[in-house]
């Protein structure tokens, strides 16, 4: 069996009285595609906010890559190896695609205000490196002919590639997709799992959160499913599909 | 490695270098007070490019910024003046004025990571005021900063034997101290810009456009906000503590009255007038700016008599009057700023069409 990536060990996060957690653990493994689905309101994002420090949990934790994740800040879980998109898309509107995915190339570059202010040879040749790395990302997502169009000008579906692309420029192990697939028609859909399927060879764990079950069990080695921030299952897409209390929750009895 | 400059832009070059060592000599002509109204429209460049790094790059509202430019002016004529009988050389004073400057930017900083928009404006903008109003009121129990009365008899600049103060003979060119002042505030402007320039095309330039664009994404992807919020903040306020070293140096004297809230809000207006994050549009901004007003004050007042043979509005109020007409019309049909970067302007046509 594969070694865990991530393990998530009783998590539960509360607002006010609403107990959007309720002692969530479960494990993502090296190289795999990780579904999470649950109804709307059943604490997936706020899993993935726990999960990459922008919720402090109330209780539990979690366990990445050897080393428990502190949650104090959410910088430091793109540091560790974490990185996310957002349900709602977060681009940085006014940049170009381009500059967009440099950015996400800052937790893995050094140059400093010295650096930009006197040019030398490093920080001349770590800008170099950081537009190439961020171009052949865009490419990498097939947008590299939009290199140049401000973030917010691009359509739905490639603001949804730029942000995959954004996230991989942070060189994570593990990336976390919240609902990419969602206002998606099904040529788009079609073409997003093959890019999810590709990252995935290409070596990183991704953890998906999805509405479009036909997607998530089409795709993902393994599935979790949460109901009213608590876990129902986790197992292979084809035991989730078959369990009772999976169909009464989710899918409709 | 980067390509030659272009025969364009070498022309560019040679035509402004050949404006910029004219111009002091022109405005000469008109009287020396004109040389010092173009010193302070420079001293004004600096400033704004200064508050251009918090406000344009990084986002941050800030209304106080005139109280960096205070604790520089105070730092340099409390160390260069016969108030504690310090004499410090200027070379030595302006790294010291930009250091306490710099301290003074976290000190605001600190407390206001977790702010935005207006709330940190007013934040800012009473930090201003606390500044100023120390300023006011140290001169007992210890009298430190000579309170309203201010501090006078400030050191002129001077490298060695070489003073600024005064008329000197370079070359056979005879240069007056607004004259030779003026050199060393372009020199400094320019050292500005061009650190403006790369800051912009750099690692932690896009950093904080990315604070400035959405502060979640940037945290998301790993850029340590806090950090990078109270370089911001720094940098700016080290410009100022530069810009008022220099101000103290130049004129002689400083007191409290220089540092209000409204010499705040011109700058940040320079900012956002001229088009902010956009550096020329800054530059622009700023002389506009601060020329402005005195071209109305000397202006105003013949114009009337010639028009009317009497005075029928105070040029005082008159001036101020068109100032703020003018201010009014550019935000209305330009509110990106006279000359806004590509971007911006794109944004602003766009929201109005109801594209967005």
């Amino acid at each position: 069996m594969a070694e865990v990536l991530l393990e998530a060990k009783a998590v539960a996060k509360h607002f006010g009285g609403v107990k959007a957690l309720r002692d969530v653990s479960l494990s993502i493994r090296q190289g795999e595609i990780y579904g999470l689905i649950g109804p709307n309101g059943a604490g997936k994002t706020t899993f993935f906010n726990c999960m990459t420090g922008l919720y402090i949990p109330d209780g539990g934790g979690f366990v990445f890559d050897g080393a428990p994740l502190k949650a104090d800040a959410p910088h430091r879980a793109a540091e560790r190896g974490i990185a996310r998109t957002f349900q709602n898309i977060r681009l940085f509107a006014n940049m170009t695609a381009l500059e967009n995915v440099m950015v996400g190339r800052h937790v893995r570059t050094a140059a400093g205000v010295l650096g930009a202010m006197f040019q030398n040879r490093t920080t001349r040749a770590e800008e170099a490196a950081i537009r190439q790395r961020a171009e052949d990302l865009l490419h990498y997502v097939r947008i590299e002919d939009r290199a140049d169009d401000l973030a917010k000008n691009l359509s739905y579906g490639d603001q949804r590639r730029l942000e995959i692309a954004r996230a991989l420029a942070t060189e994570p192990k593990l990336l976390c997709l919240d609902e990419p697939a969602a206002g998606m028609n099904a040529t788009e859909t079609e073409e997003l799992r093959d890019l999810i399927d590709g990252i995935r060879r290409d070596g990183t764990t991704i953890l998906l959160i999805e509405h479009d079950v036909k997607l998530v069990m089409g795709l993902c080695d393994r599935v979790a499913v949460l109901d009213y921030g608590a876990l129902v299952i986790e197992d292979v897409p084809a035991v989730v599909q078959k369990d009772q209390r999976v169909i009464e929750a989710y899918l409709g009895a | 490695m980067k390509n030659w400059l272009s025969p364009k832009s070498t022309v560019g070059i040679v035509l402004i270098t050949v404006a910029l060592v004219a111009l002091p000599f022109v405005a000469a002509m008109g009287g020396q007070a004109w040389v010092r109204i173009l010193n302070f429209a420079i001293l004004y460049v600096f400033l704004a490019l200064g508050l251009n790094i918090v406000v344009g790059f990084a986002g941050l509202l800030d209304l106080g910024y005139i109280a960096f430019y205070a604790v520089g002016a105070y730092t340099y004529a409390l160390l260069a003046s016969p108030h504690f009988g310090l004499h410090w050389p200027f070379w030595v004073i302006l790294p010291i004025g930009a250091a306490v400057a710099c301290l003074f930017g976290v000190l605001l900083g600190s407390p206001t990571l977790k702010l935005r928009g207006d709330y940190l404006a007013i934040v800012t903008l009473g930090f201003g005021e606390i500044v100023r109003i120390f300023l006011n009121n140290l001169n007992a129990p210890i009298n430190v900063t000579n309170g309203p009365q201010g501090i006078t008899l400030i050191d002129p600049v001077a490298f060695g034997d070489f003073r600024f103060s005064g008329t000197t003979q370079i070359l056979g060119v005879s240069l007056s101290g607004p004259q030779k002042y003026y050199f060393l505030l372009v020199a400094l402007a320019i050292f500005v810009i061009i650190i403006n320039l790369r800051l912009q095309n750099s690692r932690i330039g896009r950093a904080w456009q990315a604070i400035r664009e959405d502060e979640i994404a940037a945290k998301a992807i790993g850029i340590n906000t806090r950090n990078l919020k109270l370089l911001a903040f720094a940098m700016g306020a080290s410009f100022g503590g530069v810009a008022g070293g220099v101000f103290s140096a130049m004129q002689g004297f400083v007191s409290p009255e220089s540092f209000s809230l409204i010499e705040s809000i011109m700058i940040l207006a320079m900012v956002v007038l001229g088009g902010m994050g956009h550096i020329p549009g800054v530059i622009l901004g700023a002389v506009l700016l601060s020329i402005l007003p005195e071209v109305l004050r000397y202006g105003v007042g013949p114009l009337q008599m010639a028009l009317f043979g009497k005075m029928l509005i105070d040029p005082e109020s008159l001036r101020m009057l068109i100032f703020g007409l003018a201010l009014v019309l550019v935000m209305r049909f330009k509110p990106a700023g006279l000359w806004p970067s590509p971007e911006r302007k794109r944004e602003l046509t766009e929201k109005r069409a109801g594209v967005v």
